[in-house]
């Protein structure tokens, strides 16, 4: 009888250790896919987050510039700064060849003509004289200098020829390629260039698009929950609303995509690609879950304290508006926040009202055609070209970067300002 | 003098019915004491006489409640006017989570009964004295009202239903979360109340009954068994059940 207690025992004690380490290789699983992936994202993207300069003698001669004596302001806006930009680099190889020439000016990226021309208009004093001039290098070059670009292919097999190699190391060697912190990445639009392409343009349609949302879904679904949680009769027709707000959050993304598409698009004739009509898209997709978290933080208020509120005479809606909401708020807000940084990872939908288009302009308003941060990421992640393969990774930081602060945010909000109830 | 009379009052949670024909005289400036064994209906009946079962979506009301002669079932009775007259304190203390000024404020401020900030202050003072709560929070009436003890959050509530100057009180077992101390200063306190206030209380315990209540209701199972002075019930009552519960036969 002793014996077989203690058998029993031993039983429970065994079924609890092992238990323990499910759990245990559960977690640990979790971090070891967790860190993997941030380590690869961080070991490709880090690099796009530095950018490779080569630094070039350009001598600002007056006549090849076509330039009278004392020009104007308006003169150096409209002089013909090709020559100049051209000549310096093929000056970098006195003996060059007309084809090597070419092989020269494709060195550097195609804006260096305007870099040159930004260094002129910033100090007019310059003309006839010789300045050493930061100029981007082309994509090719910076992932040659950063060491992602294998060099020991054959020629044939490579965008960088022997020859580019070749005076990219004399520059180097004489300390005239230097990497610096790349500001154009934040600074600048999409671009085919690798080497300019940049996120300004997919970041502010991504800010755009999440406050047309929350303009959008914050009210209207505040609204629904009060009204459903504290005003409406409980009968069937409510406890079908309440099952299609449930069933709504659980629909799949493009969907509200298609939805975007047909109604806002083909019906409402809104301009298509914009933030405007992606927040509308992704308002739909947040409206269910901002509904559900205020429903469940107004549910969360005690009812002793709608008790006291009535008690004291106050109307329903002083009820509601003096006490029940207000309590509710941080609970709400937290939920926002979590449903804007979903609506913010949202790719599928945004991609079918347009804003996958190639966009080189910064938005200024939710009006302009855009893209989005996720839709960006999807954008170079199909590019073939090698420099995009860093900037996927680094946009994917920005994008995880973005979404780590709203968490935290809602976090703070919920500790900070939510009512313990004892 | 009857300040309220009940007739013929039956209640109904959906299809189950929770009191059956109470009727029920209630004096004026006297203190009321509703006693039984849980689920006896005496909180549904408080909760009838500020219509506070409304809220309820499937509790029904039949019968008359006369306050000062108005039947408040009727359908031409303001809620919201007939609460601020009747006041209620509740079984846990239930302060608004904010500060203890607002807390006593609240109700004079949504009837509109103070027209300036010093009046509105002087009515704060005078409930949170009546209360007896005055002088141990009167350094701190811009803290908020949950860091009291649960004593003292009672009594804030208590400060909170009086500064509308209510007719009646209806207190639903608000010593039940109390310590000994606690409650003694609350029973006092309803004693003080008395003289201005027309106070119903339930309670579970009947000591408190005998000690604070001028009148005693017995309810059990729905059914008001007996009613009369408290001296009555408790020493020489009428009804077999109701001795019964006093010598703690069952309940």
């Amino acid at each position: 009888m002793n014996k077989n207690k203690e058998q029993l025992l031993n039983k429970r004690y065994k079924a609890e250790q092992r238990f323990r380490l499910y759990g245990l290789s559960a977690i640990f699983m979790a971090l070891l896919f967790l860190t993997i992936f941030i380590f690869k994202i961080f070991s490709t993207g880090y690099s796009a987050f530095q950018k490779t300069w080569l630094i070039v003698p350009v001598t600002f001669d007056a006549e090849l510039m076509m330039l009278d004596q004392n020009p104007s302001k308006e003169d150096l806006q409209d002089a013909d700064y090709y020559d100049i930009a051209l000549k310096s680099m093929a000056d970098l190889d006195p003996n060059a060849n007309e084809d090597q020439e070419n092989e020269l000016k494709r060195m550097v990226s195609y804006f260096f003509e305007k870099e040159i021309k930004n260094e002129l208009l910033n100090d007019p004093n310059l003309i006839g004289k010789t300045k050493e001039v930061y100029l981007t290098a082309s994509d090719d070059l910076d992932q040659v200098f950063k060491g992602n670009y294998p060099r020991d292919l054959p020629e044939d097999q490579r965008r960088v020829s022997d020859y580019q190699l070749k005076i990219f190391d004399q520059l180097v060697a004489n300390g005239k390629v230097e990497s610096k912190f790349n500001i154009s990445f934040f600074t600048n639009a999409d671009s085919r260039e690798a080497e300019l392409a940049g996120i300004a343009s997919s970041f502010m349609g991504s800010i755009f698009s999440i406050l047309v949302c929350l303009m959008i879904a914050f009210p209207v679904a505040v609204l629904a929950a009060i009204y459903l949680e504290e005003f409406a009769p409980k009968n069937r027709f409510t406890d079908f609303i309440e099952v299609n707000i449930n069933n709504l959050a659980a629909v799949p993304s493009i969907v509200f995509g298609l939805l975007g598409l047909g109604v806002l698009l083909a019906i409402f004739q809104l301009p298509r690609s914009t933030p405007l009509v992606g927040g509308i898209t992704l308002s739909l997709m947040t409206l269910p879950t901002i509904i559900i978290a205020a429903r469940a933080s107004l549910k969360a208020v005690p009812p002793s304290i709608r008790e006291a509120a009535l008690a004291m005479g106050a109307s329903r809606m002083q009820t509601t508006m003096h006490h029940t909401v207000p309590l509710s708020m941080p609970g709400t807000l937290s939920g926002t926040i979590i449903g804007l940084a979903q609506a913010l990872g949202e790719t599928a939908p945004l991609i079918l009202i347009g804003m996958v288009a190639f966009v080189n302009t910064i938005p200024g308003s939710p009006m302009d055609p855009a893209a989005s941060l996720p839709v960006q990421i999807y954008i170079w992640a199909e590019s073939a070209e090698r420099g995009f393969v860093e900037k996927v990774s680094a946009c994917i930081m920005v994008l995880l970067g973005f979404l780590i602060i709203m968490n935290l945010f809602a976090q703070i909000i919920r500790h900070k300002f939510e009512k313990k109830w004892s | 003098m009857i300040k309220i009379k009940a007739k013929d009052v039956d209640v109904f949670y959906g299809k189950k019915q929770a009191l059956f024909n109470i009727s029920l005289g209630i004096e004026e400036n006297q203190v009321t004491a509703l006693i039984g064994p849980s689920g006896c209906g005496k909180s549904t009946f408080l909760r009838c006489l500020n219509r506070m079962n409304d809220v309820i979506d499937i509790c029904n009301v039949k019968g008359e409640i006369l306050i000062n002669d108005f039947n408040i079932n009727d359908k031409s009775c303001d809620v919201v006017r007939l609460r601020e007259k009747i006041g209620m304190v509740f079984q846990k203390p239930n302060p608004f989570p904010k500060t203890l000024y607002e807390n006593v404020s609240y109700g004079p401020t949504i009837h509109g009964m103070a027209q300036s900030k010093q009046e509105m202050d002087e009515i704060v003072e005078t409930s949170l004295k009546k209360a007896a709560l005055w002088e141990e929070v009167k350094d701190r009436l811009h803290e908020p009202g949950t860091g009291l003890s649960g004593g003292q959050q009672q009594r804030l509530c208590i400060a909170r239903a009086i500064s509308v100057r209510p007719e009646v009180i209806l207190m639903d077992e608000p010593c039940s979360a109390l310590d000994p101390i606690a409650t003694a200063q609350i029973e006092e306190l309803i004693d003080e109340l008395k003289k201005e206030h027309t106070i119903i209380i339930v309670t579970h315990s009947m000591a408190q009954a005998a000690r604070v209540s001028q009148n005693t209701g017995f309810f059990h199972l729905g059914q008001l068994i007996e009613h009369g002075s408290t001296d009555k019930i408790f020493k020489n009552p009428d009804n077999k059940k109701t001795q019964d519960y006093i010598t703690g036969r069952f309940g």
